[in-house]
């Protein structure tokens, strides 16, 4: 191999990048060694088993992605913006809408829910941490290698290039040569494998590790929300393993699943990716419901509406998800009979979906209703995403969609039900929950300037999609003619991105701002709200709560509050705590290195890497460590001092 | 580290039961893995191209062997663990050994099987139908595999230690995988082998 087919060449833009990537490498080590911050890097964040700092880091990468996938947006919003331009040639343009799907569900959106889990979850049930903190450090390890290595593909070998569904025989060698696929097949097999124990993880902790007297259906509805997320993630990613595996096989070894002979079949990968695929929504979406409605109902000061129905909603919708994954290929010859099934199972969904949207919308009724900025995307949730559901149903119509299947009707229809669903959800509840892990609020002025941006752009950019849908555009056209007549409206999407941009830059900035000059909070509850994780204090002693609290209703921090009684009685007592370890980094690097190697089929180097991992579990398994124990004087010391009782 | 002495060793401290209920779920997500295989496999099972089918590369004799050798390994770390309950380390680690060995033996015939299989022309690359059962059956012999490496760390670790609440922890979960690899098994046995050769 050549060193110009390693490394993507030919382009500019690229070039541009390959500059921001040696710079950024090099300054990183170079800023870390100047402000002598390795020690610190690596104590506190890198060998970190804490779900909280986890948690941060999760998020943190989540919005790089957010500028990765924004800046893919951005460039196929520039190319489509007027008739025949010349800015991406078809390839590069391919590689865009494909990086741009894979990331914004894959490292951004999930890492970004998954991250808030992280944060939430064991405080909000009164826990001091995971079931198995050491294994939700490999988690997101792994999850951070497997987008690295996803991230690497445009520079060096070539991006994939057969969309984020990578239908085959696209994807297959013989009309996708470069290694962009196998980029694909070894990142989301990696960072698949951390979020399957998260799944796990999670599910143990929800139920084995509540606080005295939480039974189930006195959990927030948050907690459930997760629970039934982790549930479908530990029953859908097992397809998505064996799915990129058989890829993968097919790829690199000649095997012949996909294969348009010796009795390969196409349409199973379709198949395998979309049993995986659809409850992949819901595992973006569910999470987000439950911050909605964690939101709505502190910020309407009422307990939520129809709590059950709420949860057997949740529930019906996990069981529907996995009994809809026809409906992505109607029209990829299945019969009347099979797409008439899943045209019921798929209307089907729209009915909790409906529940959940009434019980929150009771929950306002005759609330004291405030608007900060977290109840702001809320509440344009709502409407928003019922646009996108009604445009669902419209989908699910097996005879209709041959009329708009994949056009740019589909596209809008999904960014309609993603972006107010999941991509308001973590916005909002980055604002709400941020308070709790820094100690202090972001500005409202800019929260709500960023929101109106957001909003308003967010509509300017894909309701017309809706119309150039209707009118015939397909999707992932890289280009169109101007007899079309497809210019304006392109045009008018184009602007709305730039919103959405400048929308997300006052959202960073407002972060910037408020890092600086916020005011700090020291009450620990600056929301007023209902749940446990706001009655310890902010940020969160690493120990999370002093005394285990004990819950005897639904939402007994507010009634504590209002009745005057403590949630936790007795004195202190010693508090056993997990270790930190470097083991789950250096896991995520063998992973990395050994993906990479296998990208380009160097099997000798992959094989190594592959031992260096086996290397790091027998480590774990003859490793002797207990944790260790923080004392009574320790802690009364800190929770002194988190009092301001100490300086 | 509370102990809770009522229960059995692997279940005596939070952290145990937190495991076991754990090593479950994994167990579920395993179930969702071999289930997508085996249709996978289900739905390949006939297309066999210009390669040859099911009935004309498999061999009842083999795979009596390798059904005999594995469902016993799953007697015997049954054995294991009961003597493990009883407190008795050397039957434990004898019994142990006896499974590993029975395993190995398993992962020996399933090897010269492959090998065969090879050698008549049945490639993972000649058709749909090969590719899918050399998957299935190596996904499974993996697991067979990463459990012998997992036995024997165990095994050293039950030497040096005896039973603690950890080393017995430890083994009742590698018993409940190495009772998953059998279940898995006898679905192999039956519907790709007893079924291919009807």
């Amino acid at each position: 191999m050549k060193w110009d087919e390693f490394f993507v060449t030919g382009e500019p833009m690229i070039y541009a990048s390959m500059v921001a990537i040696a710079v950024v490498s090099l300054a990183i080590p170079i800023g870390l060694t100047y402000f002598k911050k390795w020690g610190y890097l690596w104590n506190e964040w890198l060998t970190t088993v804490d779900h909280k700092r986890i948690g941060v880091m999760y998020i943190l990468s989540a919005l790089l992605m957010l500028f990765r996938g924004g800046v893919d947006a951005l460039l196929m919003r520039a190319q489509t913006a007027r008739p025949e331009n010349g800015l991406l040639d078809a390839q590069h343009y391919n590689e865009i809408f494909t990086t741009h799907g894979v990331v914004m569900i894959l490292f951004m959106a999930m890492p970004f829910v998954i991250g808030l889990m992280n944060v939430v979850i064991p405080l909000q049930i009164g826990a001091r941490d995971v079931a198995f903190p050491r294994l939700n450090a490999i988690s997101f390890w792994l999850f951070f290698a497997g987008a690295m290595l996803f991230n690497i593909s445009f520079v060096i070998g070539g991006s994939p290039d057969a969309g984020w569904t990578a239908y085959f025989p696209l994807a297959s060698p013989e009309f996708s040569p470069t290694v962009g696929n196998n980029y694909y097949s070894l990142a989301l097999q990696i960072s698949g494998i951390g979020t399957l124990m998260t799944g796990i993880n999670f599910i143990v902790t929800i139920l084995k590790m509540r606080a005295p007297g939480m039974k189930l259906m006195k959990m927030p509805m948050f907690t459930w929300s997760v629970l039934i997320t982790n549930v479908i993630i530990v029953f859908a990613f097992p397809v998505l393993t064996v799915a990129l595996a058989l890829m993968m096989f097919d790829r690199q070894f000649g095997t012949q699943f996909f294969a348009m002979q010796n009795g390969g079949m196409d349409m199973l990968w379709a198949n395998l990716f979309w049993i995986w695929g659809h409850p992949e929504v819901y595992i973006v979406i569910l999470p987000a419901f439950g911050i909605y409605s964690e939101i709505i109902s502190t910020f309407a000061r009422k307990n939520l509406y129809g709590y059950k129905s709420m949860v057997i909603s949740m529930v019906a919708i996990s069981m529907l998800s996995f009994v809809v994954w026809a409906h992505h290929f109607y029209t990829m010859g299945h019969g009347v009979m099979v797409n008439s099934v899943f045209s019921i199972t798929t209307m089907a969904i729209a009915v909790p979906t409906g529940v959940k949207i009434f019980n929150w919308l009771l929950t306002l009724r005759k609330g004291k209703i405030e608007f900060t900025t977290p109840m702001l995307y809320s509440l344009a949730f709502i409407p928003i995403f019922t646009i996108g559901g009604v445009t669902g149903v419209m989908l699910a119509m097996a005879s209709a969609d041959y009329q708009y299947h994949n056009t740019m009707f589909l596209v809008a229809h999904f960014h309609y039900v993603l972006i107010p669903g999941t991509v308001f959800a973590v916005i909002a509840g980055f604002y709400y929950w941020f308070p709790k892990v820094f100690g202090f609020r972001l500005n409202e002025r800019l929260g709500k300037l960023s929101f109106w941006v957001i909003v308003v752009s967010f509509n300017v950019t894909f309701f017309p999609l809706f119309i150039l849908g209707l009118n015939g555009m397909t999707r992932r056209m890289y280009t169109y003619s101007a007899s079309t007549g497809f210019g304006p409206l392109n045009l008018i999407s184009a602007i709305g991105a730039v919103g959405l941009a400048i929308g997300f830059i006052i959202l960073v900035y407002n972060i910037y701002w408020s890092v600086r000059y916020s005011p700090r909070d020291t009450t620990g509850d600056p929301w007023n709200a209902r749940t446990l994780e706001w009655s310890t204090h902010s940020p969160v002693p690493v120990y999370n709560f002093a005394k285990v609290p004990t819950v005897d209703s639904l939402d007994a921090f507010w009634f504590s509050k209002k009745n005057k009684t403590p949630l936790a009685e007795g004195a202190y007592e010693p508090i056993h705590m997990p270790s930190n370890s470097g083991m789950p980094f250096i896991m995520g690097i063998a992973f990395f290195f050994a993906g990479f190697f296998l990208v380009f089929s160097w099997w000798l180097p992959a094989i190594i890497a592959g031992l260096v991992i086996l290397g790091t579990m027998a480590f774990r398994t003859f490793e002797r460590d207990h944790g260790y124990h923080i004392s009574v004087e320790e802690i009364e010391r800190t929770e002194e001092a988190l009092r301001g009782e100490r300086k | 580290m509370k102990i809770d002495h009522s229960l059995p060793l692997e279940y005596s401290t939070e952290e145990n039961r937190l495991k076991v209920l754990g090593f479950w779920i994994f167990l579920g997500a395993e179930i969702a893995l071999f289930s997508t295989l085996f249709a996978v496999y289900f739905t390949l099972a006939n297309r066999y191209g210009n390669g040859p089918s099911a009935k004309e590369i498999f061999e009842l004799k083999p795979v009596l062997i390798e059904t005999f050798l594995l469902l016993t390994s799953s007697f015997t770390i049954g054995l294991g663990i009961h003597a493990m309950r009883l407190g008795l380390k050397k039957a434990m680690m004898t019994f142990f050994m006896i499974t590993l060995v029975l395993g190995l033996g398993f992962l020996g015939v399933e090897i010269t099987e492959f090998v065969t299989y090879v050698h008549e022309g049945a490639t993972m690359q000649t058709s749909a139908f090969l590719s899918s059962l050399f998957t299935l059956l190596g996904t499974h012999g993996a697991h067979v595999t990463f459990g012998l490496l997992w036995g024997t760390a165990i095994l050293l670790q039950v030497r040096k230690h005896g039973f603690t609440p950890e080393t017995a922890n430890k083994s009742f979960i590698f018993s409940l995988y190495w009772h998953f690899l059998d279940v898995v098994w006898i679905f192999i046995f039956s519907f790709v082998y007893l079924k291919g050769l009807m």
